[in-house]
């Protein structure tokens, strides 16, 4: 199986490693990532502003261009992946983007949503099985105690999203338990890491992130696994406990660590 | 020719103020073969009756149509009035153009042409109309109750009071329903069971009420007066005469670890169980999908011990069959799952409870023995925060959209309680509104406030944290403060939505009873007959109709109870005239529409046919009158067109349409 592969900008400068681990552990699991020719930076936030269309466009172009090859476009980071299913969904049923934005890109066919956005977590679950991931694991993780960081971005808003239940998502946890680890559920794991706030209020974003890592902590987490790179350096910043991205462990136990960078 | 009138309504300004009734008179006097048509402000009033009958007088006329409201609201009015002045009932028509048209237009000039339109139909009907006759039918004196909660032993007492026999069937192993759960009531406070189990027992004693408990209905038919009800009685594996009910079998059952539904599964019971201690019958049953000798074959430990002898492994269902004149349902509610409400963590932490789990853990015969503690440690709460409307008034999908009505009470109810009893545990309620109308209810909430000290919050929680350390913080939001709150708690309940039990759309399709989006059963008309299903002879008692607490469940059974004794005190019922008729010249003896006849009124029989000179003997559909219930499934089956439905025959429904065609 081949999807179409969208990285995004940070993947390929402070989050290579997410990118990497998460290319190898696809070919150890039987499926291929396929790099979108040309993609743009997908802006990082989706536009909140009703009107705003010109900052949704490369979306449409990553989405249209996976329609052209008819795959499934999939994502690793979670802000991108939130980006692109947001804007997927404006364009499959909000008739005026959808007409702006193709008025604007002029594409043969006009582009109206038909792309499904999956992340790499969601090929995990939904396409591999996370029954048929723990088979292919060859070095369990065993014993280490894990705590699963969501943050908003791949669960809220939940009816566009629609990745895991907002308020008690099971997904982290699942994958946790393939890999052999102990996952470690602690209330603050849906909570906010203050995003972009770190860079005006750095003070706010430290406080937010210590809750989180003080409850995770307070559970007897080892360790915080995210998909997210903002929320990576926002909660190591608070420095409490390590923080890896999930393809890291997810190459670790399945034995491609060493060959993916 | 038929000379029709018409009459149309304003029905003060609901329709007069989106159509324009003069208009509708004109264009009537138009149509042919009305010679009569006059509108009038309250055409259902006594006046506007005599205008009808003076009509009739005066014009001659032989055929009626009513622009007014829905027919299920007064068809049988106007029908009357028109007997009255010496028309067949069945020569009226309604044009319903109140819900069809005027209170779903707002356009005048659209609705006023489409109230013309409607009006057409009808005329175009009337004109085919014949004159029927409504036949009778025997009324069977025996009423069933669905359900064995406060609801359906009210009734059922009710009903037998009056001298007629009732059944109860009640798919637990005991009768008490809901309320039996329950440890005080409000506004009283007086002990649930303390007023319940005499009721129980006064069912249980009375010569006139049959009770099937671990029973089911599992199949319904006939109609008004004449049901005929299958009922699965589920095999107990005790035998319900030899038991005395001593509780050994219980007591030495090895296999006690299955979730015990009585107390909302906070503890564990055995495989052979009575619900709980005041259960009526005192008759345990074998849960065989805990049940070891049912898993493995090797056990029998109850059988052994059972010095009655009660016990058969061997029991199977039984399906027995009865006849009933009218069918109450009172299947009662559950609370809503919250599996949608990760943020309360209901699931993740013990100390996170319903207002029902709370109500059995402060209950004498409960978990705890009625001593209020934590499910986690055991340990005492000091704070306890009550969170109210969990799912109830809800605007998206995890939830339901009414009030559940109950909760601020039984919130009030509970909080007193805590405060009473344990004076140094303190209790902060989260609520959105505190709706206490009803008698003593709200000086009862207020007494909660100002004589015990609740602290009352206007806000909603967002969030329940579970710490590592085993408390709760409560995140919430106090809006008459304008704050963030984050509260420490010890315990959280939940005052938990209510909705039907879950096996509503099986009774209701079962009875062909109609519901609506909430699941409740409806009403044949939300005001006027609350207590009446629209199905002729099906009522409704209690919280399957609409959320209510226990006094009204009880008002409204005893309603219940007064209206199947009016039907059950009459001899016999008018049937309904318009029922299939087959034309035995078309007739083909198919057999497709006695396959798809609800009712089994379709029969065939072969007959001597003489076929424009040719006589042969032929299969044909015979239909029974007093079985046909008029639902026309038959006439759209028949390939032949042999079939029609008196009243609404092929060519009435194809002159309405090529009248709204024109």
């Amino acid at each position: 199986m081949t999807y179409s592969y969208y990285p995004g900008c940070t993947l390929r400068n402070k989050a290579k490693d997410l990118d990497m681990y998460a290319r190898a552990c696809a070919e150890a699991l039987g499926f291929t990532l396929e790099e979108l020719e040309q993609w743009q930076c997908c802006g990082g936030v989706y536009p909140l502003g009703s009107d705003e269309i010109a900052s949704k466009l490369p979306s449409v172009r990553a989405l249209d261009a996976a329609k052209q090859k008819g795959q499934d476009l999939v994502a690793v980071c979670s802000a991108c992946y939130h980006v692109l299913k947001r804007v997927n969904d404006d364009m499959a049923n909000v008739e005026d983007i959808q007409t702006r934005a193709n008025n604007y890109m002029q594409l043969e066919t006009p582009y109206k949503g038909e792309t499904k956005v999956l992340h790499f977590l969601e090929v995990l679950r939904d396409r591999v099985g996370f029954d048929e991931l723990k088979k292919k694991v060859v070095s369990p993780l065993t014993g280490r105690k894990i705590g699963a960081y969501y943050g908003c971005l791949l669960l809220r808003p939940s009816d566009v999203m629609a990745f895991d239940d907002p308020e008690d998502p099971t997904i982290l946890e699942d994958f946790i338990r393939a890999l052999g680890a102990t996952p470690v559920v602690y209330p603050y794991r849906n909570e906010c890491c203050g995003g972009y706030i770190s860079l005006k209020e750095k003070e706010l974003a430290t406080s937010m992130c210590d809750k989180i890592t003080d409850s995770a902590a307070g559970f007897e987490a080892e360790c915080l696994v995210t998909a997210c790179p903002l929320c990576k350096y926002n909660l190591n910043k608070s420095g409490k406990l390590p923080v890896v991205y999930f393809t890291e462990l997810l190459a670790e136990a399945l034995g491609v660590k060493e060959g993916a960078l | 020719m038929q000379r029709i009138g018409v009459f149309v309504c304003h029905c003060g300004s609901n329709i007069a103020a989106t159509v324009d009734v003069k208009k509708v008179v004109e264009m009537a006097l138009k149509e042919q073969g009305v010679v009569h048509a006059e509108d009038y402000p309250y055409m259902c009033s006594e006046a506007g009756q005599s205008r009808i009958g003076e009509a009739i007088a005066q014009k001659g006329l032989t055929g009626i149509v009513v622009c007014s409201c829905s027919p299920r609201m007064h068809e049988a009015t106007f029908r009357k009035a028109a007997e009255r002045y010496g028309l067949n009932p069945y020569m009226v028509e309604i044009a319903n153009i109140r819900e069809h048209c005027s209170w779903i237009h707002k356009d005048m000039a659209e609705a006023t042409e489409k109230a013309t339109i409607l009006m057409r139909a009808a005329v175009a009907k009337v004109h085919l109309n014949a004159p029927l006759q409504a036949g009778e039918s025997m009324v069977t004196k025996r009423a069933l109750v669905i359900g064995g909660g406060i609801a359906g032993i009210q009734t059922a007492i009710d009903i037998a009071d009056a001298g007629y026999k009732v059944d109860i069937v009640e798919k637990t192993p005991s009768i008490g329903g809901r309320m039996s759960q329950l440890d005080k009531t409000f506004p009283t406070l007086d002990c649930s069971a303390c007023i319940l189990t005499p009721k129980m027992v006064e069912a249980a004693a009375h010569e006139n009420i049959t009770i099937h408990t671990y029973s089911e209905v599992e199949k319904v038919s006939g109609f008004v007066g004449n049901f005929t009800v299958d009922i699965r009685k589920k095999a107990r594996m005790v035998d319900i005469d030899k038991c005395t009910g001593c509780g050994v079998c219980q007591e030495k059952c090895p296999s006690k670890k299955t979730p015990n539904e009585f107390n909302r599964g906070l503890n564990n019971r055995s495989a052979i169980y009575t619900p709980f201690a005041q259960a009526i019958p005192n008759v345990p049953v074998i849960d065989t999908t805990a049940c070891i000798k049912f898993k493995t074959g090797k056990c029998g430990v109850c059988q052994k011990v059972c010095q009655a002898g009660a016990i058969d492994y061997t029991q199977q269902d039984e399906i027995i069959t009865e006849n009933y004149g009218a069918i109450v349902v009172a299947t009662g509610f559950d609370t809503i799952k919250l599996d949608k409400y990760g943020e309360y963590a209901y699931g993740q932490s013990k100390d996170v409870i319903t207002s029902l789990e709370l109500e059995r853990v402060m209950n004498a015969a409960g978990p705890t023995k009625g001593h209020l503690e934590r499910l986690s440690d055991g340990k005492a709460p000091k704070e306890i925060v009550f969170i109210q409307c969990v799912g109830s008034r809800c605007s998206d999908d995890r939830g339901k959209p009414y009030c559940s009505k109950i909760c601020c009470m039984y919130t009030a109810k509970h909080a007193m309680l805590i405060r009473d009893k344990y004076p140094d545990t303190n209790v902060t309620v989260f609520y959105i509104d505190v709706r206490t109308p009803g008698k003593n209810f709200d000086e009862f909430y207020r007494r909660a406030v100002e004589d015990y000290g609740v602290n009352y919050i206007k806000g909603q929680v967002g969030k329940v944290i579970p710490q590592a350390d085993g408390s709760l913080l409560v995140q919430g939001v106090d809006l008459l403060d304008q704050k963030q709150i984050l509260k420490k708690a010890d315990m959280v309940v939940l005052a938990t939505a209510i909705e039907p039990n879950p096996d509503v759309r099986k009774i209701a399709t079962m009875l062909t009873a109609s519901i609506d989006t909430n699941n409740f059963l409806t009403e044949a008309h939300p005001k006027l007959r609350p207590v009446e299903s629209p199905t002729a002879g099906v009522f409704l008692s209690g919280v399957r109709q609409g959320p209510k607490d226990i006094p009204e469940t009880v008002a409204q059974a005893g309603a219940a109870a007064v209206k199947v004794i009016g039907l059950l005190a009459k001899d016999k019922l008018k049937t309904n005239p318009c029922t299939a008729k087959s034309d035995e010249l078309l007739c083909n003896g198919c057999s497709q529409c006695a396959n798809v006849c609800p009712y089994g009124a379709i029969s065939y029989e072969t007959k001597l046919i003489n076929d424009h000179g040719i006589r042969e003997d032929r299969r044909v559909a015979v239909v029974n009158s007093a079985l046909c219930q008029g639902c026309g499934a038959c006439t759209v089956t028949c390939p032949s067109g042999a079939m029609d439905l008196q009243g609404f025959s092929n060519r009435q429904i194809l002159a309405e349409v090529d009248a709204i065609c024109r």
